[in-house]
């Protein structure tokens, strides 16, 4: 075979080649056209929360695991009846979203929505907890 | 053959190891983190089409479609219009009910000889074909989800296979495990356990286990690895995924920053998935880019309507009428047959 | 068939359990029984094939040229870059084991190497370690292995245990299709000139005579003429078909099988009453001794091969001036038409696209081949009430109909014959849904395996046909096998005659022309075999 350059049925391979390229570059171009030069979010802490310096577990900590200590939480007060959460450094608090979290950190839109919309996360705290946020007050 | 699945899952254990040293150990974060996927990416695209494009320089010089079902003859023969299609329509269909729902593979069944050999059976087998379809659907929907990663704003799409990815809420609270947020995906649990079983009967479905090569089982080894890395990340050992986010735009928006205090099991989840896309090209997964290309499945059976060209059709010897009858034209006459050089 | 063990001891001898032992480890036997005779150095010379020579499969030196291995690298390259089929076919198979127990070899021998992923790794092992650089850096971990002279050998009696059925390519998710597999295995072999002679000299005869048989002009006619005196025998009709008759309508071509063995020739003895049937309705047809093969054993040699056979219909149908080719009934015959032919040897441009003299229908699926399906042919007349048929002189039949693979799977003639055989036969029972249509399976003997030598391989390979026969013998009592294939009309009965000696084959025509109540026939007491037909004996006493 003397033609070893050619590419056979052309149109069709190069139209599927095409498809498939726009396919796995799609993050790269996605970005360039729609995307936002939002760089990585920074929750805003209130004057509160800054006051308070400590959450009930270290920053890096509650970043990655704030879900789960919420989970539990509902979980302990309205299947165990326990209200009371015991930090590992000794304080207590009331385990609520509302009297507890929220005391702090009642700038939702700043706080948390920030990161969650990010990450593409969608909570479903507020589905019930309709008295929130309190920044509405 | 156990060195077979024996090689692979070392091999896979090896580049666990590595990735592990080289973050922990020595720290290569700019390695692992950016020079790695970078390079894994390119070669997984550039080989990918290098790939395709190979096939494509050999041409189809006949049309050679399996027929699965009644041709288009005679217009009152009721014909079957997906499995033998007549026009490129009807291949179309075809074609994507072979790459969405795995149609070919639905169609298996399984040999059993019963009374020694009298009776033969052959029983709808359709475990394959359940764990090979939800094992491509749930890696499909993980890929998916994982856009999230690389995208701001997330795009909908994203978002809707997330929701419907959580679709069932699973809540195991103990004093030991504590799973409910973050929400499950299912899709994660389905691959591993699909990729499980299709590794399990490599190794102990006798006949499977003969044709299994290593090449056949580090991919399963290597996805068990990525899936379970991935899993633990979200549900166990969990990073910070602002951080991870923001590295992985950044890689997309290609001004790499590494991320600042994301665990090492991020590293080998990176690693591993790198391995996957280099490993791709120059491998049997290369069916994905294949079944598009397979002339059995994707012609129409309509090559006595239209005539198809071979671009390498060359002139043979032939055996001429006139070399024919040269050679018989006494016996012809004599029987009475005609001849065009007669008497 | 003396050496053969019995039915109930050959059964107990399958065992589809592969042996602990890994298959490259696993050296190949080549077995008497197994195999077909190496092809005589006569036949391979006359069509000029190279390395012609008198070889012996059993012996350890086969007379191989000294470069062979390069033969069969360059060769192996050349139809990688030719086929675009066998390039994919090499690279994508993932061993999910779907074909393994769906190949009628794997399923009556049990040898794990005719399961039909392992029949293509025998090829995909030398494949990567020639042409990948993956292959040759992780060798046998990727499943890579050399040429040597004993993978040579277990090509040669591998791809000679494979009939290119197909059946492998209906359930695989990406198509892979063995018989393309089988075929450029073939055709690698043939250029180190190891043929089986099955083949290779119905090659060299068809080459020269016009048919595999090697029948000359004048011998085709007088088979004919035989015919034609049975005929009259029977229904006391003399028929009067022409040969090579210049200006004829229609050029009829068929497998010489079926003017040479029973019970073909009764097919044959069918065909001729049709044609006479439909003279006078305006069926203007000759047949050809120059062009008196359908079948194409060359299609089992090479594709140049088969192209080298089939010119001959082209230019018969050229030199004859004929409008369209009818082509009767055979399996292998049909895939070369319907899928090569045009491509080949075409243009066709000489021709018309077929119309039925007697209905009138043009046949628009040939219209560029210019070549129609006897049973299309059938099933058109029928459905216009042109053939005056009585189908209770079938009665005494119980009718099954075996699908020939290549038909079914290359081509999609399902329900013509289907059609036909309800319109001729009262008594008609399918086989089980998964052994007909386009699961349908394999006579055991196609490809040019149908010797002698090589009976209990048939036996093996039509293990799964029989039994399915078996069924609806003891289910309904079948006791006639019918089919659209000269090679199963060839096979089949050895195949009945040991798993199921009850039934016995028949071809589709020879139906139709029992059917058939044609003008000026006498009463007929017998059918074309001379066996009494029911009722009728009762009438004459």
């Amino acid at each position: 075979m003397s033609k070893q350059t050619q590419v056979y049925d052309k149109e069709i391979v190069f139209a599927g080649l095409a498809v498939f390229l726009i396919i796995v570059t799609f993050p790269f171009w996605y970005n360039l056209v729609l995307g936002k030069a939002a760089s990585a979010p920074v929750p805003e802490l209130t004057k509160e929360a800054k006051a308070a310096k400590t959450c009930v577990l270290p920053a890096a900590e509650m970043k990655s695991e704030h879900m789960r200590i919420l989970d539990v939480w509902r979980h302990s007060v309205v299947r165990q009846v326990k209200r009371v959460y015991t930090t590992p450094d000794g304080r207590d608090f009331e385990m609520s979203l509302t009297n507890s979290c929220l005391e702090c950190h009642y700038n939702k839109t700043e706080f948390c929505d920030k990161c969650h919309t990010y990450a593409s996360v969608d909570p479903y705290c507020w589905d019930c907890h309709i008295d929130n946020p309190k920044e509405i007050k | 053959m156990n060195e077979n699945y024996m090689f692979s899952l070392m091999a896979v254990i090896l580049l666990f190891l590595l990735a592990v040293l080289g973050v922990d150990g020595f720290g290569l974060y700019s390695f692992f983190g950016i020079f790695v996927p970078y390079l894994s990416f390119a070669v997984f695209v550039g080989f990918f089409l290098y790939r395709v494009i190979g096939w494509a320089r050999s041409p189809v010089p006949f049309r050679i479609p399996t027929t699965c079902g009644q041709g288009k003859s005679l217009p009152w023969i009721k014909h079957a219009p997906i499995d033998n299609p007549s026009t490129t329509g009807g291949v179309v269909v075809r074609m994507l009910l072979e790459i969405v729902l795995f149609r070919s593979l639905f169609r298996n069944v399984k040999l059993q000889f019963r009374e020694r050999g009298a009776k033969i059976f052959y029983d709808w087998e359709l475990w394959l074909w359940i764990a090979a379809l939800a094992f491509h659907w749930a890696f499909f929907a993980v890929v998916v989800r994982h856009l999230r990663f690389f995208t701001e704003p997330t795009p909908g799409f994203v978002k809707f296979f997330e929701y419907m990815d959580s679709f069932f809420r699973v809540e195991i609270l103990t004093d030991v495990v504590q799973i409910g947020l973050p929400a499950m995906f299912i899709s994660g649990f389905v691959l591993l356990v699909a990729v499980v079983y299709l590794l399990l009967r490599r190794m102990f479905i006798p006949k499977v286990k003969y044709i299994s090569l290593s090449s056949d089982y580090f991919p399963l080894f290597l996805i068990i690895a990525i899936a379970v890395s991935g899993i633990l990340m979200r549900y166990v050992s969990k990073v910070d995924i602002v951080s991870v986010k923001a590295f992985t735009l950044s890689l997309v928006k290609l001004s790499p920053a590494l991320p600042e205090g994301v665990g090492t099991i991020f590293y080998v989840h990176l690693f591993l998935v790198c391995v996957l896309l280099v490993y791709f090209p120059f491998s049997k997964l290369m069916h994905m880019g294949g079944v598009f290309m397979s002339p059995t499945r994707n012609l129409a059976n309509n090559t006595r309507m239209k005539r198809h060209v071979n671009p390498w059709n060359y002139p043979v010897d032939v055996h001429t009428y006139e070399e024919y009858e040269e050679e018989f034209r006494d016996k012809m006459i004599e029987a009475g047959l005609p001849v065009e050089k007669g008497e | 068939m003396s050496d053969l063990p019995k039915p109930d001891e050959f059964l107990d001898t399958i065992d589809h359990k592969p042996p602990p032992k890994g298959w490259m480890d696993t050296p190949t036997q080549i077995k008497p029984g197994m195999y077909c005779y190496a092809s005589n150095p006569k036949s391979v010379e006359y069509v000029g094939l190279p390395n012609a020579r008198q070889w012996n499969p059993l012996d350890d030196d086969w007379g191989l040229p000294e470069n062979w291995r390069q033969i069969l690298h360059e060769g192996f390259k050349e139809r990688l870059d030719r086929f675009r089929s066998i390039k994919v076919f090499m690279d994508i198979c993932v061993r999910c084991g779907a074909c393994a127990d769906k190949c009628h070899f794997f399923i009556g021998t049990g040898d794990p190497k005719n399961m039909p992923v392992l029949r293509a790794e025998l090829l995909r092992s030398v494949y990567r370690n020639d042409f990948t650089t993956v292959g040759k850096i992780f060798g046998r971990l990727n499943g890579s292995r050399k040429m040597t002279l004993d993978v040579l050998k277990e090509w040669w009696y591998y791809l000679f245990q494979c009939t290119e059925c197909r059946r492998c390519s209906v359930f695989c998710p990406y198509g892979i299709d063995t018989a393309e597999i089988t075929i450029m295995g073939r055709e690698l072999l043939n250029l180190l000139g190891l043929n089986i002679d099955w083949i290779a000299t119905p090659v060299a005869n068809c080459y020269r005579t016009g048919n595999h048989l090697g029948i000359q002009p004048h011998a085709y006619k007088d088979m004919l003429d035989f015919f034609v005196d049975d005929i009259e025998e029977v229904t006391g009709v003399r028929v009067e078909p022409s040969f090579n008759k210049k200006g004829a309508d229609v050029l009829f071509i068929t497998p010489s099988g079926d003017v040479f063995a029973d019970p073909g020739t009764y097919t044959a003895m069918g065909y001729l009453i049709l044609f006479h049937y439909l003279k006078d309705m305006g069926l203007d047809i000759t047949w050809s001794t120059y062009a008196s093969e359908g079948g194409n054993f060359g299609f089992f040699t090479s594709h140049e091969m088969m192209k080298r056979l089939n010119s001959k219909m082209y230019a018969e149908a050229k030199r004859l001036g004929v409008k369209w080719i009818l082509g009767g009934e055979c399996g292998h015959m049909w895939r070369v038409i319907h899928q090569y032919m045009d491509t080949m040897n075409g243009p066709a441009d000489f021709m018309e696209t077929p119309v039925s003299p007697i209905t009138g229908t043009r046949f628009e699926n040939a219209a560029s081949t210019k070549m129609v399906h006897i049973a299309e042919f059938l099933a058109d007349l029928i459905k216009h009430g042109k053939l005056n048929l009585d189908p209770s002189r079938n009665d005494h039949l119980k009718v099954t109909y075996h699908d020939s693979c290549n038909p079914a799977r290359g081509m999609g003639l399902l329900d013509e014959p289907r059609y036909v055989i309800q319109n001729v036969c009262n008594h008609f029972y399918e086989m089980p849904p998964n052994t007909i249509r386009e699961q349908t399976f394999c006579c055991g003997s196609g490809s040019g395996l149908n010797a002698g030598e090589d009976m209990e391989l048939r036996m093996a390979g039509g293990l799964p046909r029989a039994n399915a026969v078996k069924y609806v013998h003891e289910k309904h009592g079948v006791n006639m096998l019918s089919c659209v294939c000269a090679i199963d009309r060839a096979v089949l009965p050895a195949l009945m005659e040991y798993w199921v000696p009850e039934v016995d084959v028949t071809g589709l025509c020879e139906l139709v022309a029992n059917a058939l109540i044609i003008p000026g026939e006498k009463k007929k007491t017998t059918d074309l075999r001379g066996e009494d037909l029911p009722g009728m004996e009762d009438e004459d006493v």
